[in-house]
């Protein structure tokens, strides 16, 4: 046995490690949680890490994980080992070729951190749904169930394809086993020589195709040939079974680390067995193991190889004694007679039964559960309930377990008694900010106890769907013995909270154990803290003997110039209190982990970390606890008593971070819920509020243009409204001669506002006689909350604008209207939200919205709270989203059904004249609708028929009612991201682009994969560093807009309201009203450009000002008028391209890494601009021939209405 | 004719040195300087505060936005390399060495007395041939006195000069109440060179947008008068060679210069304006009016002007200011 090398890397890294060094050619896609996998592979490359064999593996990343795997089949073909990782949607992308690379015999392995496929809802979290899509595929599957596994499997996995030629699908639990930190041994280098044979590997090379050796594969075959074709490779998935076997020796013999297909732990003789694969069988083995102690007789059979899968030797390791089997399935297939597994075993043991290769001495029950979906929580006290049923007479089957189902009654009860840990287990719990370092620190503490001492450790970390203010709790373990416990510390010994106020909004104590002790940043004196604290705080303190601790570490972090950075503070907090290490060993390792972190990005930044650990220390306090509750204050409501029902019974809940609790019956069975939830939640994420002066201000509006919550909103009303006003409310009259006499107001929602200064940065009224002064200047929150959460209140019950109201719509007047897209959880500073509030201001109540995966599907529609909403009549945009490849197919089905709605009741408005009466029916089918004026006419048209049709008793009025408000036009908007508009998407957009449908197509553009982590996009420009192209991109940006002008009947701009917000709102307008497809390409700053998001707006000005980034719109209806479609709406280019690219890190890293390389990337992007200037100039001069600009077709001509009309 | 003369302890063949400024950014413009006949070259300053700004601002805009959400752990690529700090500045000393025979100055201004000395040793370590200290320094603090604002930049100086064995110059500004005394100060920290003086960027306003603007203007000779009437009354009282810099253009500024006392000038805004080629212009104008005058070398008439030497030293007093004035008004009003 080889002692290895210890590292403490997560899943993901422990996979991808093995995976570089075992190939020549990977081809990615991120998609969460596998992304890491693919950056890391990259980065190696990147940094010139080479393969066992000395080569440097290629990475590309592709357009999609269809791409990525057609990519590694033809590497794969022409004889390279290659590999890929992907998860949920991304591994259903490729089952095509999934399918060949299968038939074609290729040896291949693929990693995948197993995910939740979107059904109801999508879920980024971990369950078999997708690997167990791929079942039919021909591929082994091998599961990992910790991240020691995914590391040694990834190995066993390529080891064996060589020698099976059976391709291999390795996989683990998405999130709990990818992004839990664990420390393993390391297969080194030596070590996967040894397992991986260099004859199979040139057996590959010589089945490679090449014109040195030519074959044909990849034939088409008839029936009399296929079939048996297919059989033919029956003897090699025979023979995988055994070479994995072998192969299982192999790394055994060299490692000491013994796995076997189906493994056996717990009593010998057990009568009840669990049947499992994946991280739950870690903690079902840890439960076993207890109960087993306790002489219960029950046993656990761990599922490796599910794929092929080993009848006889499933059945050979089940104890004899067996008489009660539950096979548990992290997956769930409705209608199926029972999940995967559970037929797998049935039938297994059936098989088995019939071969007579059992030795069972009697036929067991076997029974079949769900558990596990979507990362849901799976326990000990689960485990023990799922046994526990299995000494019924009768057990449960097709139960479920972690849920309380009230509907179906599936579900098994279990209480918690069962999850103890034992003593020589630490066990801490940290709650904190996204943007305050904790997750960060933890990551570094747990490497630090791994490395510096012989126990074995454990970090996993839970994050909210937010990215604005996002909570973040990690779980830490450090044990003397390997820890199985795949679930969240029941009852840690050591909580931190980072943020005070979480104590108002999250009950942070309640799994605190008994005599915990309790850290606590407060920023507040050691003699004041106590107080402080909540009621219900200061009780779970007194009644669990709990200890507290307190820092100011935010005053802590602000002295030695670290904003809010309090992660190293904490951390050092943390060494000093918990004992793990002694505290001067710990202090060194902190700092030694400081300067292996942050010695890239500067001494300086290592400095100051440094001067945090050594401030930390004297101001931390121990808090005496006095015998009893002294507080007056109780933990406030976590919504208003105002909010509705559903709010106050469900996403209140969920915003507790209790919504495990909820049971089946609260759930609606479709996955549909309803809009305006934001609105409730209330998170006082900002430190500063903007304060607005009416006596500077010449209210222009800019500040609640480029909102990107919502927070901030202006509106003009009757002077008479202002009666009840709060004292503090602010009104003066209204400048605009549109409504003289009226009162205007500019309010912000204090507790929704999430401090990102872009108002005030674009805010151009200054004070003359003190111009730091503007007409909305920031201001600490805390002492405004009260006045200004009133102000608020009154200011939301204003009258609302209409969009009648208003003479004409431009930037300013816009903001007179309600934003139907409010308070998302997008990143403070966001750069496409303001775009998505302007678009439900200007078309919200009659909005569709078809929104790809990305970042403005996950701000747009994650649970708890969503921003979409309603105004006062109810109406509002309907939203949805499909996937991330599909999106424009996706909304152009939504406009295909609305065009086929409209028609309908058109045809039978036409049919029940003699009903409903001529006028209205004229009235109804003659409306002019390309006016506000016109919609505002027809929506009084249809409340008219539909009163009418009340009177008309004929089956076709009751077909009428239910398609008449389709009489009044809607609004169809495809959104999404540049991932999906150039590249997943493309394929889908061209083809919608090309159809001439009456769309509306907006591309957040960040340049850039957002959501998943920064990775290059086609939108990427030339030299920008993304992940994938980490010394800056070499190919230009890809011009969609171009290719989408060269079809000629597509209504084409591209926007970035920081640069000229009036053309913004001009080219939504415009687009809108365009009778066919339009594309909109909307810049959108991204916290992935590396800059402060404040500066946004200036930012895009410099890209429009330096022509990095052009604005203009084509519209091919002026071609009729003789005019040229083409309009710029921007000047020649300035030399202003440095300055813009200097103020990115994006591009200026490459600057000071190769100063050389970056002013040829300046010059390309001077070029560039001057070029397409140039040739735009041109395009803006050409007049089309009338003839050739009717390829526009709008719902009236669609070719579904046409060929009825005819 | 002689031009040749020694700066920093280093002999030079002319007293033309190219100041800290952008020239030196590029590699090119660095090899025409030397071939236009440039004796030395003084990079562009490495400012610690801007480092230091960059590193934190990048702390905060990559790192913090990193391990606060599940679907992506960090937004940037790791960094391929150590590139930040002084390194790219440090590489670009090593290449304009690489680049150029002619001895390349390194030119600092910290902020902290650690990063004084730390950049210092590193500029020292890639190969600088000297070290000019940029006082550049803005006291706008009300409660930071005129004594301490001098102590700290003494002892930064000497720090400095004892932690390295290159040449140290240090540039100065003028707004000093007892410049001579302070010059002198300088002297005995055992500096090398005194480089007189430096230009201070001065915002505009813009009347329009309320707003200050930073442009930065271009020397032009009137500048230079303030340079020869210190460097005229520090000749022969310093140890210290002495440099001109700001609002040389002509040979006739260096020769004036040179009469004052100055060992070297330093040029940029004429550069800047008229390209490299304009020191062999300077060069050789310089070279004809030494002949054409009878002068055998430049060095013969180094200080002949100077407050020792000159026949009214006067005209170096504030008194004498006074009239000047005076008699620029009688003439303005005729």
């Amino acid at each position: 046995m080889i002692e290895g090398r210890t590292i403490t890397v997560d899943g993901n890294e422990a996979a991808a490690s093995v995976a570089h060094r075992l190939s020549e050619v990977i081809a990615i896609y991120p998609i969460t949680p596998s992304s890491p996998m693919g950056e890391l592979a990259d980065e190696w490359s990147a940094h010139g890490r080479p393969n066992i064999w000395g080569a440097v593996p290629e990475v590309v990343e592709m357009q999609s994980e269809g791409g990525a795997a057609g990519a590694v089949h033809g590497a794969l073909q022409a004889g390279a080992l290659a590999t890929t990782f992907t998860a949920s949607q991304g591994l259903l992308l490729m089952l095509p070729n999934m399918f060949k690379i299968a038939g074609e015999l290729t040896p291949f392995t693929m990693h995948v951190a197993a995910r939740t496929i979107a059904t109801h809802a999508l879920s980024i979290f971990g369950d078999h749904s997708d690997v167990m899509a791929c079942r039919s595929t021909g591929f082994a599957m091998l599961s990992s169930a910790s991240v020691q596994e995914a590391h040694d499997f990834a190995a066993i996995a390529h080891a064996a394809t060589l020698e099976s030629r059976v391709p291999f699908l390795h996989f683990f639990d998405g999130f709990r086993t990818s992004h839990e930190v664990s420390k393993i041994e390391m297969l080194d280098d030596d070590d996967l020589r040894a397992l991986v044979s260099g004859d199979r590997i040139a057996e590959h090379r010589r089945r490679a195709l090449t014109p040195d050796h030519p074959v044909i594969r990849g034939t088409a075959q008839n029936p009399d040939t296929f079939f048996q074709a297919r059989e033919a490779a029956n003897l090699h998935y025979h023979a995988c079974i055994a070479i994995v076997r072998r192969t299982m020796a192999a790394f055994a013999s060299r490692t000491g680390r013994r796995y076997d297909l189906f493994e056996y732990v717990g009593h010998p003789e057990a009568e009840r067995v669990l049947v499992i694969m994946g991280s739950g069988a870690e903690t079902a083995h840890e439960t076993i193991e207890r109960l087993s102690r306790r002489g219960e007789r029950v046993g656990l059979v761990k599922v490796r190889l599910y794929r092929p899968f080993d009848l006889e030797s499933f059945v050979r390791i089940l104890p004899k004694t067996v008489r009660a089997i539950a096979v548990m399935d992290r997956t769930k297939e409705p209608g199926a007679v029972g999940e995967p597994l559970y037929l797998d075993v049935r039938a297994a043991l059936d098989e088995a039964r019939d071969q007579r290769c059992s030795e069972l001495a009697v036929a067991p029950v076997v029974v079949g559960g769900r558990y596990g979906l979507s990362s849901k929580e799976f326990t000990p006290s689960m485990v023990a309930a799922v046994l526990e049923n299995l000494t019924q007479e009768h057990p449960r089957n097709h139960f479920t377990v972690g849920i309380v189902d009230d509907v179906t009654h599936t579900s098994l009860r279990y209480d918690t008694a069962f999850d103890e840990e034992d003593d020589d287990v630490t066990t801490a719990v940290f709650y904190g900010l996204g943007s305050d370092g904790t997750v960060g620190a933890n990551k570094n503490s747990i490497k630090i106890i791994g490395e510096e001492t012989q126990r074995h450790v454990q970090g996993y970390f839970v994050y909210d769907s937010k990215k604005a203010g996002a909570t973040t709790v990690s779980h830490l373990r450090t044990s003397p013995r390997p820890i199985r416990s795949a679930y969240l510390i029941p009852k840690p010994r050591f909580v931190a909270c980072h943020q005070f106020e979480f104590l108002d909004r999250l009950d942070v104590l309640e799994r605190a154990a008994d005599g915990a002790v309790f850290l606590l940043n407060a920023p507040y004196p050691p003699d004041e803290v106590w107080d402080r604290l909540p009621l219900e705080v200061q009780r779970q303190i007194i009644d669990k003997h709990i200890r507290v601790y307190a820092i100011d570490a935010s005053t802590v972090a602000k002295r030695v110039g670290m904003g809010s950075r309090i992660n190293t503070i904490m951390q050092t907090c943390f060494f000093a209190i918990s004992g793990v290490l002694p505290k001067a060993e710990a202090i060194a390792q902190i700092k030694h982990a400081i300067e292996k972190t942050y010695s890239k990005r500067g001494v300086e930044v290592v400095r100051r970390n440094f001067e945090a650990v050594d401030a930390t220390v004297a101001e931390l306090h121990e808090i005496p606890v006095p015998p009893t509750v002294t507080a007056e204050r109780g933990r406030p409501p976590l919504v208003s008593s105002e909010a509705p029902d559903f709010v106050q019974r469900m996403t209140a809940v969920l915003m507790a971070g209790k919504g495990d609790l909820l049971p089946v019956s609260a759930f609606p069975v479709d996955g549909t819920w309803p809009l305006g939830t934001a609105r409730w939640e209330k998170r006082n994420l900002a430190v500063e509020i903007p304060v607005w002066d009416p006596a500077v201000c010449i209210q222009c509006n800019q500040c609640a243009l480029v909102c990107p919550h919502a927070a901030i909103r202006a509106k003009v009303y009757d002077p008479a409204a202002l009666g009840g006003a709060p004292p503090t409310f602010k009104a003066v009259p209204y400048k605009g001669l549109e409504f003289k006499g009226r009162q205007y107001t500019i309010q912000v929602a204090p507790e929704d506002c999430t401090g990102c200064t872009l108002c005030v940065e674009v805010c151009p009224a200054k004070d003359r006689t003190n111009p730091r002064h503007k007409a909305i200047d920031m201001h600490p929150q805390a002492p405004l909350r009260q006045t200004e959460r009133d102000n608020y209140a009154f200011f939301v019950d204003l009258p609302e604008t209409t969009r009648l109201e208003l003479a004409k719509i431009d930037h300013r007047t816009s903001q007179l209207l309600e934003p139907l897209f409010e308070y998302s959880g997008a990143c403070a500073g966001c750069g496409e939200t303001p775009y998505l509030k302007l678009l439900t201001q200007l078309f919200g109540d009659r909005a569709l919205i078809a929104n790809a995966t990305g970042c403005s599907s996950i701000y747009g529609g994650n649970l708890p709270t969503t921003p979409y909403s309603t105004n006062r009549e109810g109406l509002g945009p309907a939203w949805s989203n499909s996937l991330f490849e599909d999106n424009a197919e996706f909304g152009l089905g939504l406009r295909l059904a609305v065009d086929h709605h409209t028609h309908l009741a058109r045809t039978l408005v036409a049919s029940l004249r003699a009903s409903i009466g001529d006028g209205l029916a004229d009235r109804v089918l003659d409306a002019d609708v390309s006016s506000e004026e016109g919609i505002h006419s027809q929506r009084e048209h249809v409340r008219a028929l539909m009163h009418a049709l009340t009177h008309v008793d004929l089956p076709e009025a009751r077909r009428l009612e239910a398609v008449a408000e389709y009489l009044v036009p809607k609004s169809v908007w495809l959104v999404g991201g540049d991932g999906w508009a150039y590249d997943i998407g493309y394929g889908g957009l061209d083809h919608v682009l090309a159809s001439g449908r009456n769309v509306n197509i907006l591309v957040l553009d960040t340049e850039v994969y957002s959501n998943t982590g920064g990775q290059q996009s086609k939108a990427t420009p030339a030299g920008a560093v993304a992940k994938f192209a980490s010394a800056g991109k070499t190919t230009p940006k890809k011009d969609l807009g171009l290719l989408a002008n060269m079809y000629g009947h597509v209504y084409v701009a591209r926007i970035a309201f920081g640069a000229k917000m009036p053309q913004t709102v001009q080219a939504l307008l415009e687009a809108e009203a365009y009778p066919g497809t339009s594309l909109v390409i909307a810049y959108s700053h991204c916290i992935a450009h590396g800059y402060d998001m404040a500066q946004g707006a200036s930012q895009q000005k410099l890209a429009v000002e330096s022509g990095v980034w052009p604005l203009y719109r084509f519209d091919p209806r002026r071609s009729a008028k003789g005019e040229p479609p083409m309009q710029l709406d921007y000047g020649p280019p300035k030399p202003l391209a440095a300055e813009y690219m200097r103020n990115e890190s994006r591009f200026r890293v490459v600057e000071r890494a190769d100063p050389d390389r970056f002013k040829a990337f300046l010059k390309t992007a001077q070029d560039a601009a001057q070029r397409r200037y140039g040739l735009y100039e041109q395009l803006a001069g050409i007049r089309v021939p009338l003839e050739e600009t009717t390829g526009a077709r709008g719902k009236d001509d669609a070719p579904a209405a046409r060929e009825r009309q005819s | 004719m002689n031009l040749t003369t020694e700066y920093l302890g280093m002999p030079l063949a002319n007293p033309i040195v190219v100041g800290a400024g952008p020239l030196s950014d590029d590699l090119d413009t660095v090899r025409r300087l030397e071939d236009a006949g440039a004796a030395a070259i003084v990079l562009r300053s490495l400012f610690e505060e801007q480092i230091v700004r960059e590193e934190m601002s990048e702390f905060v805009h990559l790192d913090g936005h990193g391990d606060s959400f599940g679907e992506a752990a960090s937004f940037f690529p790791s960094p391929r390399s150590f590139a930040l700090g002084p390194h790219q500045y440090l590489e670009h000393l090593r290449k304009v060495k690489h680049a150029v025979g002619i001895p390349v100055i390194g030119s600092l201004n910290g902020s902290r007395p650690e990063g004084w000395l730390e950049y210092a040793r590193l500029i020292a370590e890639a190969g600088a041939n000297a070290l000019e200290l940029n006082l550049y320094r803005l006291s706008a603090d009300p409660n930071l006195d005129a004594a301490a604002i001098e102590r700290r930049s003494l002892e930064t100086v000497m720090a400095v000069r004892e932690s390295i064995t290159i040449p140290v110059a240090v540039k100065l500004s003028p707004f000093y109440t007892a410049f001579a005394h302070m010059a002198r100060e300088f002297d005995r920290a055992y500096v090398d060179a005194l480089v007189l003086f430096n230009r201070f960027y001065q915002p505009d306003i813009d009347v329009e947008a309320l707003t200050a603007t930073r442009s930065l203007h271009l020397s032009d000779a009137s500048e230079l008068r303030l340079r020869l009437h210190w460097i005229a009354i520090l000749s022969g009282r310093v140890r210290a060679s002495l440099a001109v810099t700001g609002g040389v253009h002509e040979a006739v500024d260096v020769i004036k210069a040179t009469m004052a006392g100055a060992h070297v000038t330093q040029m940029v805004s004429a550069l800047l304006q008229r390209g490299p080629n304009h020191i062999r212009v300077v060069l050789e104008d310089l070279a004809r009016w030494l002949t054409e005058h009878e002068w055998e070398s430049l060095s013969a008439l180094r200080g002949n002007m100077s407050f020792e030497k000159v026949p009214d030293p006067d005209a170096y007093e504030r008194a004498n200011y006074m009239l000047m004035l005076q008699s620029w008004k009688d003439v303005s009003w005729r």
